[in-house]
């Protein structure tokens, strides 16, 4: 396992190169998800609004 | 297949479409993503010259691949929304940049972690690393138009024309590796009648690369039924499908 975390004294940038490329797909999906779900309620709130 | 184009060229058909094909995207993105992953962090063999290190390109490749291909599919949404004035088009263009923007960004970081143990340098201006650099500023510069301009029609066509020209820049990245004596190296996967590589490392890189794009797609149009709601958000189906 160690020797495998090691990645053969390679650790400090294979490591980050595959936490940068997963953080980018993983935040992406998360993000539009979000904004998704922030845009309906914005414009549940805006019609709201214009009804009262 | 015309009036299929022109069909899904309308926000309300496109929209439950959109929604479809996001799911039929991500499940085998997801699966292949996995198997990716596994098949690059432990499957395939070190190599000979660079040991470990080298598991880099499995991330840094695919990035790399989508950032031309993202900004190669914003330049032909650019020409339908042109000529045609679609709105899934326009959308797509912004949408598709955040996207583009994200993973050229992550080709140029991975790049530079590769760069550093093999080159004894995390950046040099060579032909490819320059033209990958304006690329992101590309991607960069067609959000900020979008964010500046009020206009939503307004700000689409100029995100449109950006997009179009700056397609330029496309094959000048793919091929500064040929027209230019650069340090980065030359291609090795696109030569598919020869890949100079193993297969054992060839096939996880593709597999990598063919669940980013999944994921790219499914994660685009995840965002584009967003843009539309908000674009659309005084029009009656939008009312109809929130149930407002």
């Amino acid at each position: 396992m160690q020797e495998f975390l090691d990645m053969g004294g390679y650790a400090r940038y294979v490591w980050p190169s595959y936490g940068l490329f997963l953080l980018m797909l993983l935040g992406s999906w998360g993000t539009a998800i979000h904004r998704g779900r922030q845009i309906r309620r914005k414009i549940a709130q805006y019609d709201t609004m214009q009804d009262s | 297949m015309w009036l299929w184009f022109h069909k899904l060229g309308s926000p309300p058909s496109f929209y439950p479409f959109a929604g479809r094909l996001a799911v039929i995207l991500a499940v085998p993105g997801v699966l292949l993503l996995l198997h990716g992953l596994y098949g690059a962090l432990l499957s395939a063999p070190a190599d000979y010259q660079q040991g470990e290190g080298y598991r880099i390109i499995f991330v840094h490749v695919p990035a790399a691949w989508l950032s031309l291909f993202v900004y190669s599919a914003m330049a032909v949404a650019a020409v339908i929304a042109l000529i045609w004035r679609m709105k899934v088009a326009e959308v797509f263009i912004v949408d598709a940049a955040w996207l583009g923007a994200g993973f050229t960004a992550v080709a140029l970081a991975t790049g530079m972690l590769w760069g550093k143990p093999m080159w004894g340098t995390y950046w040099v201006w060579d032909a490819r690393l320059t033209s990958e650099l304006i690329l992101l500023f590309l991607y960069l510069g067609v959000l900020a138009l979008d964010q500046a301009l009020h206009d939503e029609r307004q700000a689409a066509r100029a995100c449109s024309l950006l997009a179009l020209v700056g397609a330029i820049n496309v094959p000048i990245v793919h091929y500064s590796v040929e027209w230019w004596n650069t340090l980065h190296q030359g291609p090795t996967v696109s030569k598919f009648d020869s890949p100079s590589m193993d297969s054992r490392m060839l096939w996880p890189l593709l597999e990598m690369a063919l669940a980013s794009t999944l994921l790219f797609g499914t994660v685009v149009l995840v965002r584009m039924r967003a843009s539309l709601l908000w674009r659309e958000r005084h029009s009656r189906w939008v009312r109809q499908m929130l149930e407002i």
